[in-house]
């Protein structure tokens, strides 16, 4: 079964020290997490319940403090690519050459990797708009070219972390349908990080659902809604039945002005 | 008809077609009056000096001082001083920026350099570095070698602590991008550190302008060689003979290069920046 898998963490855990109280703090514990190739799943949770840690992990971001994670070794190429939560696009790039970046990254000349980005450029829609910067972008092409960034690089597993968070409720619907377009196209292994449960319900196959302080994993639920799904299916009584049923898993969790720990 | 009243009405603005000649003013306003206040102040000047109120013995006059500066630039030794005062600003400034960016960035981007190199960068910010003339002279005697470093110290730690500065600040998400990517250290200086400092190396260059010129005539005046300084400093000696003209001549030629210099700054600025939204835009009222 091993050989099927994109991902699989064990026992992963994330111990951070409080630098004012020195205190420990369980960012994450004892993360068991398996991906199937070409599955999209969700880690879903309120903040501070160390899914976006758990992603950078994965990423090489940050180094977990115990457990392992196997990815999925790839013939050519990465293993991951990061889709960021603020577009984080360079602003004295072109989306062109932002697209391109991970290419460079990875030791391509600047004209090859602009030529190899063209193609993920036109799938996620920002065809024509090559040559503008990012300010001259709305939100949703920024994410958009922050997507494409990372399809370029032609990753087996892409990790997204949150990355409508900041857009117009529209828009986020928008993205949301465009995503399932563009991965269906693409044929990719995603890692989805959200707080947005109706967002996690859309798009998986599977939601992982988390819990803050320790960060852990509280259940695992398949999402079995037929694809290709449209943004109709959310208003489905089996997609509200998910919805309610995940609501209950962390509608508790929620306080008030918590002040501690972001994600 | 009365029932009017009830209203307010709001009239749409009609456009209409101006005089030629004012719509070129609304094009032009800025540039205009900015113009109409530098004829006004030469004007008032004049004025002032012609009717006793200013002392022409000290502060020259207008007409006075574009005689003197018509006198001077037929003199060959006033092509020599000019010759010698923009070599020591071009190359003092040169120095100082090839030696300040470098060291800069790596200051900037290694933290434990940073560590031990933030104290001797506020201390040498904070000497005034006029006070080491005396041992610069010792060491680089009172030729040109001397007034080069004067200048190259003038801009030296201005663009420096600007540009530590400008690392320090690089936007910490985006860094996590090209680490995420794992992209080569070279390519994370090129990519991002360099042009996310660029614009604080600009600012730190416009400030330096004025330090260099500054350095410039203070090496000058200290070193009573040769160049626009002196011209200025001899000038000031023979007011009773009407040197002031000469030596306010001296000090608008500075002035005006100092403005140059800066607004060269600003294009380049500009211009490195065309990515930053609305930098090109100029005001509409």
């Amino acid at each position: 079964m091993e050989r099927h898998l994109a991902l699989s963490a064990r026992g992963v855990q994330m111990e951070y020290r409080d630098r004012q109280s020195g205190r420990r703090l369980l960012a994450l514990e004892n993360v068991d997490l398996e991906v199937p190739d070409g599955a999209f799943v969700s880690l879903l949770g309120p903040s501070g319940c160390g899914k976006s840690t758990f992603l950078k992990i994965v990423n090489g971001l940050l180094r977990q403090t115990a457990g392992e994670i196997k990815l999925h070794r790839v013939a050519k190429g990465r293993e991951d690519a990061m889709v960021f939560q603020d577009a984080s696009l360079f602003p004295w790039y072109t989306v062109t050459d932002n697209v391109a970046y991970g290419l460079v990254c990875a030791g391509a000349s600047r004209s090859a990797a602009r030529e190899r980005a063209q193609p993920y450029i036109d799938l996620v829609g920002l065809k024509g708009f090559g040559d503008k910067y990012p300010y001259q972008l709305s939100g949703g092409m920024q994410q958009r070219a922050n997507l494409a960034r990372a399809l370029a690089v032609d990753a087996a597993i892409l990790l997204m972390d949150e990355p409508f968070a900041s857009l117009d409720a529209q828009t986020r619907e928008l993205m949301q349908a465009e995503l399932l377009r563009i991965w269906n196209a693409a044929r990719k292994t995603v890692l989805f990080v959200t707080h947005q449960i109706d967002e996690a319900v859309f798009l998986s196959d599977r939601v992982i659902v988390m819990a803050a302080r320790p960060g852990r994993v509280i259940a695992d639920i398949t999402i079995e809604i037929p694809r290709p799904r449209t943004l109709e299916v959310k208003r489905t009584p089996k997609f509200q039945e998910y919805e309610e049923q995940i609501w209950k898993l962390i509608g508790g969790q929620y306080e008030p002005a918590a002040g501690a720990t972001a994600s | 008809m009365t029932e009017t009243a009830a209203f307010r009405v709001i009239h749409a603005r009609v456009r209409r077609r101006r005089h030629p000649l004012v719509r070129w003013y609304r094009r032009n306003e800025r540039a205009v009056l900015s113009a109409t206040g530098i004829v006004g102040f030469f004007l008032l000047w004049q004025i002032g000096a012609d009717a006793g109120v200013i002392d022409k013995l000290f502060f020259s006059s207008p007409a006075a001082i574009a005689a003197a500066g018509w006198q001077e630039v037929q003199n060959p030794r006033f092509w020599e001083d000019a010759r010698v005062s923009g070599w020591e600003l071009f190359v003092g400034s040169a120095i100082a920026i090839a030696v300040s960016v470098p060291l800069g960035l790596l200051i900037g981007w290694y933290r434990r350099l940073n560590y031990a190199a933030d104290p001797w960068l506020n201390f040498a910010n904070a000497l005034p570095r006029a006070a080491l003339i005396p041992i610069i002279v010792l060491t680089a005697g009172l030729g040109i070698e001397m007034k080069i470093v004067v200048v190259f110290l003038g801009g030296v730690f201005t663009i420096m602590v600007a540009t530590v500065e400008g690392v320090r600040t690089v936007e910490r998400h985006l860094l996590d991008v090209a680490r995420s990517f794992r992209a080569p250290q070279r390519l994370i200086f090129t990519s991002l550190v360099i042009p996310g400092t660029l614009p604080f190396i600009v600012s730190g260059m416009r400030i330096a302008v004025g330090r260099v010129l500054a350095g410039v005539i203070i090496a000058e005046f200290y070193a009573q060689t040769q160049g626009i300084g002196v011209m200025i400093y001899k000038a000031s000696n023979s007011f009773l003979q009407g040197g002031s003209d000469r030596m306010m001549f001296g000090i608008l030629l500075f002035t005006l290069l100092g403005i140059v210099l800066y607004e060269t700054v600003g294009y380049a600025e500009r211009y490195f920046q065309r990515w930053r939204p609305g930098l090109d835009l100029e005001e509409t009222t």
